[in-house]
């Protein structure tokens, strides 16, 4: 059995929380999470016990600290099911993605080729090639989305040539939550010897990922989403692809010698990429994270988001006031609006009922197909979201009153 | 305007200018200058327009995508900048500004913008309720 109060009660922020004065209800685990103790403590364990920097000394103590990297890496991997020497150790999606961009998309991209994104992808994962395609010459071409907003294969099918080098898109998307079919969509871009990047900031929080079963090209994610500190986060990698592009960031730790002619022999991977001083506190908290995670179960923590999702869809779907846009969503992420009322204004009424949720266009602002002005509201689950939750939300959104309410009440 | 109206009083106004602003349109006539403001973290996209002549504001109007809290903000400061010096409404600005912050300010130039008072209450909205103003403020700062 699925046992939130035992969750919910390893995590501080659930204690006795209050905003405007409220019980915290926190419903926007898509954008962050919250951390439980043994998290925290690891990040202060490695401030007070076990400060030093990495494969930079002699002693004990850096000694250790390469130790627990390795150990660290070798966990990920068997999280996200890779070898330990495709993790790469980034400052989280945006960096890994943006890694990827510049050190395979600015080496590889001739004039010509074309990248293939959906116009559902976040800022993360369009800005970056945009500036690739910019520089090569390369083409931005788009997965048409079907009627209900989803990536289909054969949407795919109609846009993937031989032009085609890279494809980047979500696994989950963050407006809608659905889940799209990589395993058939990486198939499909090796038939053209084109590349899959999966943003994994969605889902490898929320779902089991098998890098390798997948056969994805490169793999991208936060740990910060995940229960795990902010400032740390992974790219994954063929290890075949990591040693062919280039590193984007250069300097300390990436190296074996360097002239002052400008000549560098760089490390193998993982660290050919992982250039300065890492985030050790963050990969020592981003342990912690894993640990719980697979304490619980991915499979578990899927089937609870989606729980969440359907109770809450049951309890809204017959208002004729609220509109949501994806009831048949296999994650937990509920995305909708009130008639009439301005998805902020919304987001500002729930606010003044200790509610957290997001308004606005989820940094995915091309995404234009959704709805008038492209806003919504979502509501987002994770591990330790509880029934009682989705009550409260559900609540706000029925019985909340108006927006100036948030003001004068 | 005495800070004794009451909440539902207040409630009245933000409402009334929210559904009919009458200073929401394009200018009707040149020598208006204009800035665009876009926020990050609301939908509110739209231009102010400003027309000074001899130091006085002689017509404001805004258009554009706003919500609740811009459109009804905005649109009562373009009633209250009618006619007043550049200076005066610099002044009424900067009152404002302080009403936002719940800092001490002068309720008395503020007339009707009083009601937007409890903005502190939901902090991540103080963006709308000054998003026209910042506008204004620019508009007058360049010509000064
Ligand atoms: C799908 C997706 N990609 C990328 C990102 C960016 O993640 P980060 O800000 O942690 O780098 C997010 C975060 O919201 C996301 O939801």
């Amino acid at each position: 059995m699925y046992d939130i109060k035992n969750i919910r009660s390893l995590f501080p922020m659930l204690k006795n929380k209050k905003m405007q004065g409220k019980n915290l209800v926190f419903l926007d685990n898509a954008s962050t999470t919250f951390k439980p103790q043994s998290v925290i403590d690891a990040v202060v364990n490695y401030y007070s016990n076990e400060t030093s920097n990495s494969h930079r000394g002699d002693y004990d103590l850096c000694y250790n600290m390469d130790v627990k990297i390795n150990d660290v890496r070798n966990n990920v991997a068997n999280f996200v099911k890779c070898n330990p020497n495709e993790v790469v150790f980034t400052s989280g999606d945006t960096m890994s993605l943006n890694t990827i961009a510049y050190g395979y998309g600015l080496k590889f991209l001739k004039p010509g080729d074309e990248i293939i994104l959906t116009e559902a992808e976040h800022a993360s994962n369009m800005l970056p090639w945009f500036k690739v395609a910019k520089i090569t010459g390369a083409k931005i071409v788009y997965i048409e989305l079907d009627e209900n907003l989803k990536i289909t294969v054969e949407n795919f099918k109609k846009v993937i040539s031989k032009n085609t080098k890279i494809v980047s898109i979500a696994h989950i998307g963050n407006i809608l939550g659905y889940i799209n079919p990589i395993e058939e969509i990486a198939a499909i871009c090796h038939s053209f010897g084109a590349i899959l990047v999966l943003d994994g900031a969605q889902s490898v929080p929320h779902i089991e990922t098998n890098f390798k079963k997948w056969d994805v090209d490169f793999l991208t994610f936060s740990g910060h989403k995940m229960c795990g500190p902010t400032g740390i986060g992974c790219l994954i990698g063929k290890y075949e692809l990591l040693i062919k592009m280039d590193s984007f960031i250069t300097g300390g730790g990436m190296n074996v010698t360097f002239d002052k002619n400008g000549h560098v022999e760089e490390l193998l991977p993982p660290a050919k990429f992982e250039a300065g001083t890492l985030d050790l506190a963050g990969i020592s908290g981003l342990n912690e994270a894993i640990n719980l995670l697979t304490s619980i179960g991915m499979d578990e923590i899927s089937k609870h988001d989606k729980e969440l999702h359907d109770y809450a869809v049951k309890k809204l779907e017959n208002n004729p006031n609220i509109i949501i846009y994806n009831k048949d969503t296999d994650t937990g992420i509920l995305t909708f609006n009130v008639k009439g009322v301005f998805p902020q204004d919304e987001a500002t009424l729930l606010n003044s009922k200790g509610i957290a949720v997001r308004s606005g266009q989820h940094c995915a602002k091309a995404f234009t197909k959704l709805c008038e002005n492209n806003a919504t509201v979502r509501m987002s689950t994770y591990l330790y979201t509880s029934i009682e939750d989705i009550d409260a939300f559900v609540d706000a959104l029925i019985n909340g009153g108006d927006i100036l309410d948030a003001y004068f009440a | 305007m005495p800070i004794s109206l009451d909440n539902n009083m207040m409630r009245q106004i933000i409402m009334d200018h929210y559904s009919n602003p009458i200073n929401k349109h394009q200018p009707k006539d040149d020598g208006f200058a204009k800035v665009h403001m876009h926020s990050d973290n609301c939908i509110d996209d739209l231009d102010i327009f400003l027309k000074v002549n001899n130091d006085v504001v002689v017509d404001a109007c805004f258009d554009g995508v706003a919500c609740t809290i811009s459109t009804a903000s905005t649109d009562i400061m373009c009633d209250l900048l009618k006619g007043k010096t550049k200076n005066e409404a610099l002044y009424m600005i900067e009152q404002y500004h302080h009403m936002m912050h719940e800092e001490n300010f002068d309720a008395d130039v503020l007339e009707e913008a009083i009601v937007f008072i409890n903005t502190s209450k939901q902090a991540a909205r103080i963006r709308c309720a000054t998003i026209g103003w910042n506008a204004a403020d620019n508009i007058l700062k360049e010509k000064k």
